[in-house]
């Protein structure tokens, strides 16, 4: 809690210094190193199994938040719960209430489609549409009635999401022609077309070489300028390399979640101390 | 390395020699249904190919004078019924299978429908015959009308239909509906945009496949009231009747007559004609069939023309 309040502390004489201005009301609780999203004592039910055990967490604007544990943890199961994609899964259910700028996304008339919309996605396997580059990106902005100039659009997610220099030439050729590296730079751009307040990340590097992994990681860090980002991994030097916060969960429980720094060197707990040195998991 | 005895004894040779005599049996097997089907379509072509010429396809039959007698009822009876057929069970096939598929919950009840539909695949035509002769024929009044036989046709091909809709749609990769999905699109948006696109090419086949053996039955539609011998198409000349009473006028009368008159098609046709006793007739009938095959392939000429066109634009 601590170290929330010197982060919150931070953030404040940051935004004073910078001028960050706020672009909406919707937008007002969004600030630097505030909680975009809050976890209250969150289960999550596959059928009679318990994937998720009473989480309680906070991602804040403007971070990097890593969740790592092994597999089976629950720590996927989390993430997709903050953009409702778990409400997919035939036999799933959620108690607790998730926050989201205050509003509990799980209450009775909150909208999925809305929430999705304000919360992109990257998957674990780049998952293109069978499209052009082009219409990858633009498709999003086109159902969720952009009103501007979609070639603008197009560039600008392709360009922040470092792709463009590669795919400026052939912008109408398949999406499935790109290596794939590139695929899950096209997804993030994608995503990002949206303006969306929150990126969650699924092991976005997973299925991607150490080459592409490099450049996907450099590219959260300048993402998170301009967004919240959530970012599930497997691999604990990518959560310490990238993230500013950590959670660690184990067997659905959240175990502990601090500063990268301190989970990494002095964590509270004896079970994330065995973790991150590889004694188990 | 120590010259250990190798636990493995891989019998390389002989793995090799079955999978060689596997081969051998496929090929064997596959050029038994080929030659089967040369053989069909020489004989039919040896019977009915000196019947074949301009008036036999615009002529309509006739048991008085079976040398001018043609297909051009049965031909023109059949698209009536392709094209009845198509537009009433395409849109009820595919609708009902994008809602099993799509959005309806997996519980005892659509388990249960689902069964159901894939036993009614597998029902005889006959059946479906009665059932349009009750249904359409009798209760709706329609008598025996192409209306009736195509619709009759629409309840034949429906499962099936569903069926080879809902393998398609389930062959899209979630991860196409995840991405979709996490942009914030609708359950519809994504069906229209991702989902259908994707599998159109396994629903169309579905479709064609569906059709092509809906257009090669006679028994539904004898039971129905098809007859051998029409003297026109139905609906008469559309020239006629819009020169006798306007274009309006004209075409809604000639839409009207259509559908309710009496009708033929093509294997109704050469089933007829092969009931009679004279040569002559068989030769017409093995006309009829070369025809009725013509009109098949190029159905499925029409399905594999689509699908490649779609696969050269879907990613664009």
């Amino acid at each position: 809690m601590a170290a929330e309040t010197s982060a919150l502390v931070n953030s404040q004489a940051a935004r004073l210094a910078v001028g960050v201005v706020v672009r909406d009301t919707d937008r007002a609780a969004t600030r630097e190193g505030q909680p975009v999203f809050h976890a209250r004592s969150l289960s999550i039910y596959y059928g009679a199994f318990q994937a998720v055990k009473s989480v309680s967490l906070e991602f804040l604007a403007n971070r990097v938040t890593a969740i790592i544990g092994p597999s089976g943890c629950g720590k996927s199961t989390l993430l997709r719960s903050l953009n409702r994609m778990n409400d997919l899964v035939p036999g799933s259910r959620a108690t607790g209430e998730v926050l989201f700028n205050g509003r509990n996304i799980y209450a009775a008339g909150a909208d999925p489609v809305e929430l999705r919309r304000r919360v992109g996605m990257v998957f674990q396997k780049p998952n293109p549409f069978p499209k052009s580059i082009y219409r990858n990106v633009a498709w999003g902005a086109r159902i969720n009635g952009y009103r501007g100039d979609l070639d603008a659009l197009v560039e600008s997610s392709l360009r922040k999401a470092a792709l463009w220099d590669e795919v400026k030439d052939k912008l109408h050729a398949s999406a499935y022609a790109l290596s794939g590296g590139q695929q899950q730079r096209l997804c993030i751009a994608r995503a990002i077309a949206l303006e969306p307040e929150v990126l969650l990340m699924d092991e976005p590097c997973s299925a991607l070489d150490p080459i592409a992994t490099a450049r996907v990681e450099d590219l959260i860090d300048q993402l998170k300028r301009q967004y919240t980002v959530v970012l599930v991994t497997h691999n604990m030097q990518q959560a310490a390399r990238v993230s500013d916060r950590t959670a660690f969960m184990y067997m659905g429980e959240l175990v502990e979640v601090d500063e990268t720094s301190v989970i990494f060197t002095k964590p509270g707990n004896q079970r994330t101390q065995d973790y991150i040195t590889g004694r188990f998991g | 390395m120590s010259a250990a005895p190798s636990a493995y004894r891989p019998a390389i040779g002989r793995r090799r020699f079955v999978g060689r005599l596997g081969l051998a049996a496929f090929v064997a097997l596959s050029l038994v249904a080929l030659v089967a089907l040369g053989a069909l379509i020489l004989q039919v072509l040896q019977q009915g190919g000196s019947v074949i010429s301009r008036t036999f396809l615009s002529n309509p039959p006739s048991i008085l004078e079976p040398e001018t007698a043609g297909v051009y009822v049965a031909i023109i009876g059949t698209l009536w019924l392709i094209g009845i057929t198509v537009l009433a069970a395409v849109p009820l096939g595919v609708g009902a299978a994008i809602w099993l598929e799509e959005y309806a919950p997996r519980n005892r009840l659509t388990r249960f429908i689902h069964l159901n539909i894939s036993n009614l695949a597998g029902v005889p035509s006959i059946v479906y015959g009665l059932l349009g002769l009750a249904i359409f024929v009798r209760s709706l009044q329609m008598g025996r009308s192409v209306l009736a036989g195509g619709l009759t046709l629409a309840l034949l091909v429906v499962p099936v239909i569903i069926i080879a809709t809902r393998e398609a749609l389930a062959a899209v990769p979630p991860s196409i509906r995840h991405a979709s999905l996490a942009l914030g699109a609708t359950r519809w948006q994504t069906i229209r945009h991702h989902v259908l696109p994707a599998a159109l090419p396994g629903i169309l086949t579905g479709v064609i496949l569906s059709l092509s053996r809906a257009i090669g039955e006679a028994a539904p539609l004898i039971l129905i009231g098809a007859v051998s011998y029409v003297a026109a198409p139905p609906g008469g000349s559309l020239a006629e009747s819009v020169e006798a009473q306007g274009v309006f006028a004209g075409l809604r009368e000639w839409l009207r007559a259509a559908l309710s008159d009496g009708f033929t098609a093509l294997p109704v046709q050469i089933y007829g004609w092969i009931g009679e006793p004279d040569e002559i007739f068989h030769a017409l009938a093995a006309g009829g069939i070369l025809v009725l095959l013509v009109v098949l392939f190029s159905m499925n000429a029409v399905a594999i023309g689509i699908r490649a066109w779609q696969q050269r634009h879907r990613h664009s």
